[in-house]
């Protein structure tokens, strides 16, 4: 269970005892919340003992009356303020110094609460300022989450970005100081190997300006009808060379027509993602069937392999960004990591989402299901 | 000194970057084992006791490089472990001055930054191996 600890600063004994009886056993509950919070009281008589309080006991919630013997409860607010605390402080106040609480409240308090006050006014007040302490919390807390998922992805990346460059130049010194002897033909693997990381670089950069335009939102889609068949199509000749390589069949299965209106260049990329994974994490020898199919409220892209698959924690890493699935059978696969991140950010662009079926040393298989609006 | 050359196990999932420290190690005169991923280096270290050995820290986990640490160090708590690095320079992480609770279950000798002179290496090498 959750606590909040409220400190009472009160000069009068009867007030601190009340609120100590009726909070006692109080708990606050909310359905967003998974447990229940319940309150420590701490008493203060004079705003000096307040004051120490504050610093010992660390108090989420301050009830301060203003009037008091020595410093006067407007001081301990401003304490509160200047030291940028994250305490919620809430004035009580009588009737004839509404004026001051209006003003207190102004100046940081986050409420007041008019004295006498009934134990059921007490709650409620109690009940609401729980509540935005909570949801203060919350916020700062996602935010903290956010900048962490941020600074994640930047160390990342940075590591990607790296790692080729650390590649090349070793491979450049070890040319410079003729480590593998004196004829060019000695380092054909070694520029062969250099130019390949280039050209991954290269990949993972154009993907990650991709990402950068879909995530900011810039990338206005130039909405037209296409025809997905040739949208396919196009990507089975931009794999062919890959495909020829591997000696891997690709076939579509798909009417002439189907029409969906979408931007061709987002289709594009889609269809190429998939049908260039289906090829490259095949088999030698492999399949990849296409299948393209519309029904009255949707269109269906299944891409199916008969590669190396994947298992059940190896697919739920499968949509993060700079996933690669890394083992002995993919260390030869270049790929930038960012493709099925990007592919399932558009797809969901139109609404639609993507699942993958996978068995180890069977194959994977890719659905694409994109909604067709009314 | 013992005539035997000593064994150096190196582990990293950039097939390059593997290829050229090997190629710089060997060259120091030490004999050279390599393992592209985690799961290879595990099943190396189960079976030989290399004198010195350097993991990259992120291979197919983001703190592979700590695992195999950890795991060797229990294997052979005296061999001395570098874990090379790539992510230092750009995010600040470091982990020399890491505290105490930290340096407790980071096993590693040495953290090294990739991309580092191969002298520089050599003489960091030598010194865990005490030669």
């Amino acid at each position: 269970m959750a606590n909040l600890k409220i400190l009472v600063v009160d000069d009068e004994p009867f007030i601190r005892a009340g609120i100590d009886r009726i909070l006692r056993n109080f708990k606050v509950d909310y359905p967003f919340m998974e447990e229940p919070f319940e309150f420590t009281i701490i008493e203060a008589a004079t705003g000096e003992e307040g004051l120490e309080s504050i610093e010992r006991d660390k108090p989420d919630i301050i009830l301060l009356d203003n009037k008091l013997p020595g410093i006067q409860g407007v001081e301990v607010l401003e304490y509160v303020r200047k030291k940028k605390y994250d305490i919620v402080v809430v004035m009580i106040t009588s009737f004839a110094s509404l004026d001051l609480a209006v003003k207190a409240t102004s100046d940081g308090a986050y409420d007041f609460i008019p004295k006498p006050f009934t134990p059921q006014e007490l709650k409620s007040a109690i009940e609401s300022i729980t509540k935005h302490v909570f949801l203060v919390r919350m916020t700062k807390q996602m935010q903290v989450q956010g900048k962490q998922i941020r600074f994640q992805f930047l160390s990342v990346l940075s590591h990607e970005l790296k790692a080729p460059l650390n590649a090349i130049e070793g491979y450049l010194k070890m040319m410079q100081e003729e480590q593998l002897g004196d004829k060019i033909d000695d380092y054909e693997q070694v520029i062969d190997r250099s130019l390949k990381r280039i050209k991954s670089m290269r990949n993972l950069i154009l993907d990650l300006l991709d990402m950068t335009r879909l995530e900011s939102g810039q990338k206005e889609k130039d909405l037209k009808v296409v025809n997905l068949s040739d949208v396919a199509h196009n990507s089975m000749d931009t794999a062919k060379p890959m495909a020829i390589q591997k000696d891997v069949k690709i076939k579509l299965h798909a009417p002439a027509t189907v029409e969906f209106v979408a931007d061709n260049g987002e289709m594009e990329i889609i269809f190429n993602n998939l049908v260039s994974n289906a090829v490259k994490y095949n088999r030698d020898g492999g399949v990849v069937d296409i299948t393209i199919s519309k029904t009255s409220d949707r269109i269906e892209i299944v891409v199916a392999d008969t590669g190396i698959g994947m298992t059940q924690e190896e697919i739920s890493r499968l949509f993060h960004e700079f996933v690669r699935i890394k083992n002995e059978k993919t260390r030869e696969i270049t790929g930038t990591g960012l493709g099925l991140s990007i592919l399932k950010k558009l797809v969901e662009t139109y609404e639609g989402n993507v699942s993958v079926e996978s068995t180890p040393d069977i194959g994977s298989k890719f659905k694409v299901v994109l909604p067709l609006k009314s | 000194m013992e005539s035997k050359k000593k064994c150096v196990l190196i582990a990293d999932d950039d097939i390059d970057y593997l290829f050229q420290l090997r190629l710089n190690i060997e060259k120091m005169g030490f004999d050279v084992i390599s393992a592209e991923s985690q799961r290879e280096a595990e099943k190396i270290i189960e079976r030989h006791r290399p004198d010195l050995a350097i993991f990259d820290l992120m291979m197919e986990n983001e703190d592979s490089g700590f695992i195999l640490s950890y795991k060797m160090k229990r294997l052979y708590p005296d061999v001395p472990i570098i874990i090379a690095t790539a992510v230092t320079a750009e995010t600040g992480i470091t982990f020399e001055d890491a505290d105490d609770d930290t340096g407790s279950w980071i096993k590693a000798d040495l953290f090294l930054e990739k991309g580092m002179r191969v002298d520089q290496l050599q003489r960091e090498i030598n010194k865990l191996l005490k030669i």
